[in-house]
């Protein structure tokens, strides 16, 4: 390839950096607070909270993201076609225009955040449980109520320790956003195949691998300086 | 008027019976110590009273407030919650390992409840905090956090948090066990200046010495009964009871 051609190149995948960029924020967005959520759930004294929780838990972690993301793509398409279902399960599905631009992102979406909250969920409850009895005493002795407990004595510190898990996980969003062309979303892993096609040329694959390791290298640099920030107790 | 009145507590843990019909009072101003071997039920009899255990049967008032009561039916039952929250105001605790909030400086460990909980404002709760670490000798740590304080200090700044929400009487569960020996002559003293000001505490310990030149009262606990009391002289002295004396000989 040309200098020119790899000028080209790069042009067009920086372009498409900003589709595999909305995965990755969106997902973080949506996944974070529902993995707290699903965290609290797990933890819940109410067995069948707890065990529905855990299952779910289960199959996203236990089966491929790439599997999941197919689902949420084709899942009502086919629902639409199928006969016998309740009129408002049809209204509703009528209801969403699969044909629309923002179906598919919707899709990968939400597949991405379901399977990002699970592995956040398990971090979170880790963490939640780490923190010693002895806080919560301390915090009732003083006659604080649950919810004051929570989020100024015992948040401040789950967020310490989960930092350096989460921000493995991130990382992991980052690369993981590439199996989003399996619906034929196009970002850059998806033009970077095609440009490599274009001009049979393994060039066009190394720059989009640069760039995912440079987003990497971002938040690796990031998530050290959180690190930092948040040693200042033990 | 008693400040506490505790009567037929009893509490089990399963099977295990660890307070069987524990009754005693705490008049206004008065420090009761509470001995006895590991596991007697000291730390428990404590809880109960803190509600941070519940215990089985048996009724508690704590300045005149009824908190657990036995029912038309005879059941032990607790005061509704807004009772037993303002029930809780009234009494401090201070705990063997400190419990302070790691991520907090001193000072916000002290104002953290006045600000949260009495919704006091914050230079004036900040005012008063200082005024209370002055008095424990830590008035230029407030910035420090938890971790950079020797236990004797951390022990220190937890009793400037708990004398924060102004309570009525103050529980001490073992404050000095978690300390080197050299340590727990400062948190001894603090005790001590805060009986001479007339603080209402119960202080569960294992420092006989302590016990026996600050307490008023002193409660030797057994098998989860109260195997003997009276004051520091009955208890310390020659008359005291075989069992007694067989345990004070190890101290």
């Amino acid at each position: 390839m040309t200098g020119e051609e790899i000028k080209k190149v790069v042009e067009i995948l920086l372009q498409y950096l900003v589709p595999t960029l909305k995965v990755f924020g969106f997902t973080l967005l949506y996944s974070i607070p529902l993995g707290m959520i699903v965290a609290l759930l797990k933890m819940s004294k109410i067995k069948p909270i707890s065990w529905i929780t855990n299952l779910y838990i289960l199959v996203m972690r236990g089966t491929p993201l790439m599997l999941q993301v197919i689902v949420a793509y084709y899942a009502i398409p086919m629902l639409k076609q199928s006969e016998g279902l309740p009129s408002f399960m049809q209204n509703l599905l009528a209801s969403v225009d699969i044909k629309s631009d923002s179906f598919m992102f919707n899709a990968v979406i939400v597949a991405f955040t379901l399977n990002y909250a699970a592995y956040f969920a398990e971090i979170f409850r880790g963490g939640i449980e780490s923190i010693p009895k002895g806080q919560y005493e301390a915090a009732a002795a003083l006659s604080m109520t649950k919810t004051q407990t929570f989020f100024h004595i015992i948040l401040p510190q789950v967020i310490k320790r989960v930092v350096p898990a989460s921000s493995n996980e991130i990382i992991t969003l980052v690369k993981d956003t590439s199996l989003a062309n399996v619906v034929a979303y196009a970002e850059i892993t998806m033009k970077a195949k095609q440009q490599m096609q274009l001009h049979s040329s393994l060039v066009p694959l190394f720059i989009a691998g640069a760039f995912y390791f440079a987003m990497a290298m971002i938040l690796t640099v990031i998530s050290s300086i959180v690190e930092k920030k948040l040693n200042y107790y033990k | 008027m008693a400040m506490l009145e505790v009567r037929n507590i009893s509490k089990s843990f399963g099977s295990n019976k660890v307070l069987k019909d524990i009754s005693f009072n705490v008049e206004k101003g008065e420090v009761l110590a509470i001995i006895g071997p590991s596991g007697s039920g000291k730390s428990t009899l404590l809880r109960c009273i803190n509600q941070l255990e519940r215990a089985d049967g048996g009724t508690i008032k704590v300045c005149g407030l009824d908190m657990l009561v036995k029912n038309e039916r005879g059941k032990t039952v607790y005061a509704p919650p807004d009772k037993l929250r303002e029930i809780r105001l009234k009494i401090g605790l201070v705990f063997q390992n400190f419990n302070l909030f790691p991520h907090m400086n001193v000072l916000r460990n002290v104002t953290e409840a006045p600000i949260r909980v009495l919704k006091q404002k914050k230079s004036s709760a900040e005012g008063y905090a200082m005024k209370l670490l002055s008095q424990m000798g830590l008035y230029d740590k407030s910035e420090a956090y938890p971790c950079e304080l020797s236990g004797g200090q951390q022990q220190r700044v937890s009793i400037a948090r708990a004398l924060a929400l102004d309570p009525e009487m103050l529980f001490f569960d073992e404050p000095t066990s978690a300390l080197d020996p050299e340590l727990t002559g400062e948190i001894l003293k603090v005790i001590r200046k805060l009986a001479d000001d007339g603080m209402t505490m119960v202080i569960v310990t294992h420092e006989m010495a302590f016990a026996r030149d600050v307490a008023d009262h002193v409660i030797f606990m057994e098998n989860g009964v109260i195997a003997d009391e009276g004051t520091p002289e009955q208890l310390f002295g020659a008359n005291a009871s075989e069992r007694t004396k067989q345990f004070l000989q190890r101290y």
